[in-house]
């Protein structure tokens, strides 16, 4: 692992394949800047790159995840401004990440925070989360994902009244709505999320980047495309060593030595 | 610190809170609304402070909302009465609730409306011999607010919440004791010190795990048996992982007492 500093994130040390990135701007409740989009890009750049790099864990304080993007910085931004935003970029970074992105939400959970969480595959909250989107309030709108994640995630009532009234969600409205898969302890929030990333950082890194791929391809395609990809994603792990290793130590009654080939 | 309509100090671990407008039986206005979330705010910052005691000066505990606050003209449209609830009540109840250490209420006196059910939003209530609760709403057309209709049924049952609720005639302290209302009753001239020498028992206690063994209680109104069991998991889990936990069996194995820190 590089011992890159950032200013606005928190990075720590590779654990059985799991990395905790930590938001680190506490005196603005981890507003997201373009320059912590930015190093969480960077992050991501080496992550992708890197064999010990399994998962990410995705964390922010016990106060906020992240309470929104950073509006001094969105205010000097006139029309032509935003059609070159660079954060545009960043934030397709992050969408194109192939391995799996644990979010462990306590907190504010708001506006652009509440969208980069739902860029995470999987969202686990402490009980004090609270999730929305407030732009409306401001006279703007989910600018990263805001008005399409959330449909897909919770459906069109919920999404049309957080993103119309810009009031939050408690952690039990979002996980009885379907936007985060556990509610925990305020305090085990990010000690869930990493058992959580270990457990999937023992798999084979072939099978949990194609199924990452495939469920997320579910998402924006028709039925019938989706099952053709799954069945090409299936089909191609019959090629690895991973699949021979895996149902071997199945009959075998052991732990799979999974090599990531 | 220095307020107009409560009272605050903090001594020997214990922060004392007590509402001060006697002559109004120490209902709810707005400034001792703002007061009061400004000292329990400092009550959670506030490192020295292991256990919060909520009492009230005067012959009355509280009397809930100062009505002379909301008059009614018969003339204008209907006031929406949750907008001091949203802002007000509700917050302080689920304050009240969530802090993360003991909080004894002390009632001396008379507690109607929301001021009954404040008490019930504390862990453990000691009231004077002479105290009432005495869910009034219903005398005025509205419901038992600050958490009363989920706390009464709770601790007493549906049918005497339902009597309590429906008929609004006051709950004498020793009822209350002998309904499982309150932890305890005890003579006028007392309650104060009595309070507070509980209160400084508690200071001496494992503030974080007293923290946890409350929230596992109040969470087990909203969850199942299994997710219960879950939360004893992880709060048991954090538990093992406090300063006085090793404290407390390190004294037990070396047969002394232990010398907890609140950590």
């Amino acid at each position: 692992m590089t011992n890159k500093s950032y200013q606005s994130l928190v990075v720590h040390q590779v654990e059985s394949g799991v990395q905790l990135v930590q938001l680190n701007r506490p005196e603005a409740l981890n507003a997201l800047t373009t320059e912590l989009l930015a190093e969480l890009s960077a992050v991501m750049d080496v992550a992708e790159a890197s064999g010990d790099i399994r998962v990410l864990v995705l964390t922010g304080s016990s106060k906020a995840f992240a309470a929104g993007a950073d509006i001094n910085e969105m205010a000097e931004r006139d029309l032509v401004g935003m059609l070159n935003d660079p954060r545009q970029q960043y934030w397709q970074r992050i969408t194109r990440f192939s391995k799996p992105v644990i979010a462990a939400i306590n907190g504010y959970c708001l506006g652009g925070g509440c969208e980069l969480a739902m860029h995470a595959d999987i969202l686990i909250a402490g009980r004090d989360a609270q999730f929305g989107q407030p732009e409306i309030n401001l006279g703007i709108m989910p600018g990263a994902g805001g008005t399409q994640r959330l449909l897909r995630a919770v459906g069109k009532s919920l999404t049309m009244q957080m993103v119309l009234t810009g009031q939050p969600i408690n952690a039990q409205q979002a996980k009885d709505a379907g936007l985060i898969s556990e509610i925990t302890q305020p305090e085990l929030t990010v000690a869930r999320a990493l058992a959580l990333a270990k457990v999937i950082a023992s798999k084979g890194s072939l099978a949990v980047r194609l199924a990452k791929e495939s469920i997320l391809k579910g998402m924006d395609t028709d039925l019938a495309t989706g099952l053709r990809f799954e069945r090409h994603a299936f089909t191609v792990l019959a090629g690895t060593e991973d699949r021979k290793e895996g149902i071997m130590a199945f009959k075998e009654k052991r732990q799979p030595n999974f090599s990531g080939r | 610190m220095s307020f107009e309509h409560i009272l605050y100090s903090v001594d020997s671990g214990v922060a004392l809170l007590s509402f001060n407008r006697p002559k109004a039986l120490n209902s709810f206005n707005e400034a001792m609304h703002l007061e009061v979330q400004q000292a329990l705010k400092s009550a959670l910052k506030d490192e020295q402070v292991r256990v919060l005691v909520l009492t009230a000066e005067g012959r009355g505990f509280c009397a809930g909302q100062d009505l002379s606050d909301r008059n009614v003209d018969p003339n204008a449209a209907s006031p929406d009465l949750g907008i001091s609830i949203e802002r007000f009540y509700n917050p302080l109840i689920k304050q009240l609730q969530a802090f993360p250490m003991p909080v004894i209420c002390a009632v001396n006196g008379v507690a109607a409306g929301a001021g009954a059910n404040i008490p019930l939003a504390c862990d453990l209530v000691i009231a004077a011999r002479s105290a009432k609760f005495i869910q009034a709403f219903c005398k005025i057309g509205l419901i038992p607010d600050s958490g009363g209709t989920w706390f009464l049924p709770r601790l007493i049952g549906m049918a005497r919440a339902k009597e309590l609720a429906l008929l609004g005639e006051p709950l004498l302290a020793e009822k209350a004791l002998e309904w499982g209302m309150i932890y305890k009753v005890v003579d006028d001239e007392n309650l104060r010190e009595e309070a507070m020498s509980l209160a400084r028992r508690l200071a001496t206690q494992p503030t974080k795990g007293l923290s946890f063994v409350k929230r596992a209680l109040n969470q087990s109104f909203d969850h199942d048996f299994n997710t219960q069991l879950d939360v004893e998991l992880d709060l048991q889990r954090m538990a093992g992982q406090t300063q006085d936990y090793r404290e407390g069996v390190k004294a037990f194995m070396e047969k002394r007492t232990p010398e907890f820190k609140g950590e």
